[in-house]
């Protein structure tokens, strides 16, 4: 893997363009399947006047997960549907970067319209994990999440529904962040369920992770749930966890967790402990529902926000048109996948006349309840730790079958987006080779506890210093 | 119990053609997952408000200024159809 600081330290010995031109040369020699689009062009070009750039990312190299509109590169979300589709605007996230000097290398694979665990569901067929490549790289952000485990960028955005930044962070052993809900504006990023997602960072280590939220995090009026205010949480990158309380909710070592999630994240509390931290059990009685609430909710919302994929102003469209209900119908049929195709039905029928109380209404107030076991839980406690997955990365092939089992691995993910908390994983452990992911969850806008936690947790670890062999 | 009719239905509503061998499998998946939901009414809810919303946000209000939009031409640009510089759709009526 390689760093924001190598980087810029390779930028200053030859030229950005040189810099671009490996990376590009990397992602394209891959074996991981790790992008959808490389925008070769555009970065060379963009490349050129990035040596002179004063920005805090000059010159280095951004994969862009497929929801995010990029003006000029086409963006498909991984889906059928959107094949071709060439964004006229960047989303707000992709505007700071290039701000900050970022060169936008391409678009990474993602499960279709970031609906899974596994990015499996890519009309583009999936990208493998770079630590074994009969594995998944999990999801929904695979790509953002392989492509820098395999060392083609330093630096990638994912975004995060169900928690579909971490489970990939987790599974490729890299860091990746799921910000408080309205820190990132979401102007751009093409909606799934959109009371949950939030844009995330990923990168190799803490540190680069922290610079990435940085330039990306703050308010945008195009995004009404963007909250006001900038803050520079690379002052968060403190070595220090003297005097913070970490809560470590027992509901989240549930049956079926693998012994070496279980031991690691263990090990990870009395490493913190070691440092000055104290540690105590805490209950979060509902996180048992949690899994059931957020998929009504995300499947509502997704019926609802996938309604404007009709092939009118973009996309699949056949060749000749029928009536308006018989062609919208064929459209949506040949373009959406399976696991698309479901969830709308699902969030269609949970939003029917005669269910919506039963389903709906009910996940909501599931919602404040489980929102509540947040807000007791960190009421004496600073930040909250729990494995990001209950198992390492499984098999190409495993679950993807069965829809309930692959919904199931979300478990540990799932409340954070239901209650909007941040929250982070980083590698903790290995089993049998394979990268285990410590999550540490924090306050509604108290990135910083948990970013010095995160940062602390490693600066007196090596798991981070590990990369898979590639070539 | 979500019959094969009910998938036909909700497919209608959703706008999404089910070809006919394809509505038996969703309905046997339906039936799987609305299983699973299922497990919430075992919740005690009474007196419990809804989350819509994470953060307390109430109308966020903006003055009404002109600002730079996308031209028509970049607007309709990536639209399959397209007549006059406006979307072609199927004929409604």
């Amino acid at each position: 893997m390689i760093t924001i600081s190598q980087t810029l330290e390779a930028i200053r010995n030859s030229s950005a363009e040189e810099v671009v031109n490996q990376s590009i040369d990397r992602i394209e020699g891959g074996k991981f399947k790790t992008f959808i689009t490389v925008a070769k062009e555009q970065a060379l070009e963009a490349a050129k006047g990035a040596d002179s750039h004063s920005g805090p990312l000059a010159g280095v190299p951004v994969a862009i997960k497929d929801n995010m509109s990029t003006r000029g590169i086409q963006t498909t979300c991984a889906s059928k549907i959107l094949e071709g589709y060439v964004p006229p605007y960047d989303a707000h996230v992709v505007e700071r970067l290039k701000a900050a000097g970022a060169i936008i290398v391409g678009k990474v694979n993602m499960d279709e319209f970031a609906m899974g665990t596994s990015t499996e569901s890519s009309y583009y067929g999936p990208t493998l994990n770079p630590w074994d490549p009969e594995r998944v790289p999990g999801g929904s952000s695979g790509g953002s999440a392989a492509t820098v485990a395999a060392g083609e960028v330093p630096l990638s955005l994912g975004s995060d529904t169900g928690g579909s930044v971490r489970c990939p962070a987790s599974f490729c052993g890299v860091v990746g962040l799921k910000p408080t809900y309205g820190v990132i504006s979401r102007y751009g990023l093409i909606s799934y369920a959109n009371s949950l997602e939030q844009i995330g960072p990923i990168a190799s280590n803490v540190e680069d992770m922290t610079l990435l939220f940085n330039v990306i995090a703050g308010h945008d009026p195009r995004d009404s749930t963007s909250v006001v205010g900038e803050k520079d949480y690379t002052k968060a990158l403190v070595d220090d966890v003297k005097g913070l309380t970490i809560g470590v909710p027992k509901e989240y070592f549930s049956e079926g967790i693998d012994p070496a999630v279980e031991k690691s994240v263990w090990d990870g509390v009395r490493k913190l402990e070691d440092l000055g931290a104290s540690w105590q059990e805490v209950e979060m009685p509902h996180t048992k529902y949690a899994l059931a609430a957020y998929y009504v909710i995300a499947m509502s919302e997704a019926s609802s926000n996938l309604a404007r994929f009709d092939g009118m102003r973009y996309g699949l469209r056949l060749e000749k048109d029928h009536d308006w209900h018989t062609t919208y119908s064929e459209i949506r049929a040949r373009g959406f996948g399976e696991e698309v195709k479901r969830r709308i039905l699902l969030g269609t029928y949970a939003l029917s006349a005669g269910y919506m109380d039963k389903y709906y209404l009910k996940a909501l107030k599931v919602r404040t309840l489980i929102k509540q076991d947040f807000e007791k839980a960190l009421k004496d406690t600073d930040v909250l730790l729990a494995p990001t997955m209950p198992t390492p990365a499984f098999k190409l092939g495993e679950k993807i079958s069965d829809p309930l089992t692959l919904y199931m691995a979300d478990v540990n993910t799932v409340p954070i987006n239901l209650a909007g908390v941040p929250s982070v994983s980083l590698p903790c452990g290995f089993s049998e080779g394979l990268p285990i992911g410590l999550q540490i969850m924090g306050r509604h806008f108290d990135e910083e506890t948990v970013i010095r936690t995160a940062y602390t947790f490693e600066q007196n670890t090596d798991f981070h210093t590990r990369s898979p062999e590639v070539v | 119990m979500i019959t094969t009719k009910d998938v036909e239905h909700i497919g209608w509503l959703a706008r999404l053609k089910i070809e006919e061998e394809q509505l038996e499998g969703y309905a046997e998946q339906l039936n799987s997952v609305l299983g699973y939901f299922g497990q919430l009414d075992e919740v005690n809810t009474k007196d419990v408000e809804p989350t819509y919303h994470v953060l307390e946000m109430n109308n966020v209000f903006r003055d009404d200024e002109v600002t730079d939009c996308l031209s028509q031409d970049e607007a309709i640009g990536n639209a399959p159809r397209t007549q006059d510089g406006y979307f072609k759709a199927p004929r409604i009526i």
